[in-house]
């Protein structure tokens, strides 16, 4: 048996994941929580890619999925509720001026 | 619109785009047939010709170098509009910032091997990325990781100096200016931009490929300090409003 015929199954299995995946991270409604799934689910593409024989492509996942994305989303995430914390107690206030 | 018009509007689209798809997915070779010439091309040539044992590298920095070279400005020009959209806001990138340090010992422990073993894996995967898979951006993004994770684990004091910009600017444009540079040093010797310079060393060796190296190590700075600038930003931007508690205000 070669070897490109020993990866079929791991093959199988690896496209399984990321078709299992993709529904979770699209399912996860808190943007928190689905910046982890996400990341999570990048880790099965990566096994993808190592099953499918491509260790470069498999890399620039790796460090795009658990480091680059990750921190955009979750800065964007803290920025965005910080600003709704922010704004919440003043709008109660009855809205006085913003200058400060 | 009312959820029934679009429910309308939807069951057609769906129906087209699946027919369509569906239709492209029956016309695919057959799973792992590959059939374009330039892989195959490629991989006969690129090591005999470059002697750099990752194609991949020899590819993206020497056969295809331009191509590497725009992308790289994406990233650049990327970086230009995010710090141009966050910059400065109402002076409060002067207020000093105490965050939180982090509870546990043990946690602080693993961040701090993670902190050194990133740098490590990142520096390696720059450094040989010709030889083994790696390369200046995959290796670039995880240095500039692992520097941000000091950031997690220590304090904001600790971070001071990977988020100067007074000494993150003149580097990032050292990397970015730096794979031009070899461009043009190629075109003042009279060949075409971006020729590869050097002799090829030994394939499988640290001297090996010529300019490929040279490159390699120019976009993995433009790469790593690009990141940095990325997080600076960010952590300017919106860990400030988060700790109005801990500035003291």
């Amino acid at each position: 048996m070669t070897l490109a015929a020993t990866l079929v199954p791991l093959q199988a299995v690896a496209f399984a994941l990321v078709a299992l995946g993709a529904p979770v991270v699209v399912l996860t409604r808190d943007p928190l929580r689905q910046a982890l799934v996400n990341g999570v689910y990048g880790v099965s593409l990566v096994c993808l890619f190592v099953v499918l024989q491509a260790p470069d492509p498999a890399l620039s996942m790796l460090v795009v999925s658990a480091v680059g994305y990750p921190l955009v989303i979750l800065a964007a995430v803290a920025r965005v509720r910080a600003e709704r914390r922010g704004r919440a107690p003043r709008e109660a206030a009855g809205k006085q001026d913003d200058s400060e | 619109m009312s959820r029934r018009v679009r429910i309308a509007l939807l069951g057609p689209a769906l129906l087209g785009l699946g027919a369509l798809f569906a239709w492209a997915v029956a016309g695919l070779p057959a799973f792992g047939d590959y059939r374009g010439p330039y892989g195959d091309l490629l991989n006969k040539v690129v090591v005999p010709l470059r002697h750099t044992t990752n194609v991949v590298m020899g590819t993206t920095f020497d056969v295809r170098g331009i191509d590497t070279m725009g992308e790289e400005f994406i990233l650049y020009a990327a970086i230009v509009g995010v710090t141009l959209l966050l910059r400065d806001e109402s002076g409060r990138r002067q207020v000093e910032r105490r965050t939180r340090r982090l509870a546990t010992d043990s946690v602080r422990l693993v961040g701090v091997v993670m902190v050194g073993g990133g740098l490590l894996v990142g520096l390696w995967l720059i450094a040989f990325g010709y030889i083994t898979p790696g390369g200046g951006f995959q290796g670039g993004v995880l240095t500039a990781g692992a520097i941000l994770l000091l950031y997690v684990v220590g304090s904001h004091r600790d971070y001071r100096p990977f988020r100067n910009e007074h000494v993150l600017d003149p580097l990032e444009g050292l990397g970015a200016g730096g794979y031009v540079v070899v461009g043009l040093a190629a075109l003042a010797s009279g060949s075409a931009f971006l020729t590869n310079l050097f002799g090829f060393g030994t394939p499988g060796k640290l001297l090996s490929g010529g300019s490929i190296a040279v490159l390699n190590w120019a976009s993995a700075i433009a790469v790593t300090v690009a990141m940095l600038l990325l997080f600076a930003e960010f952590l300017e931007t919106y860990v400030t409003p988060l700790e109005p508690k801990d500035a003291g205000s």
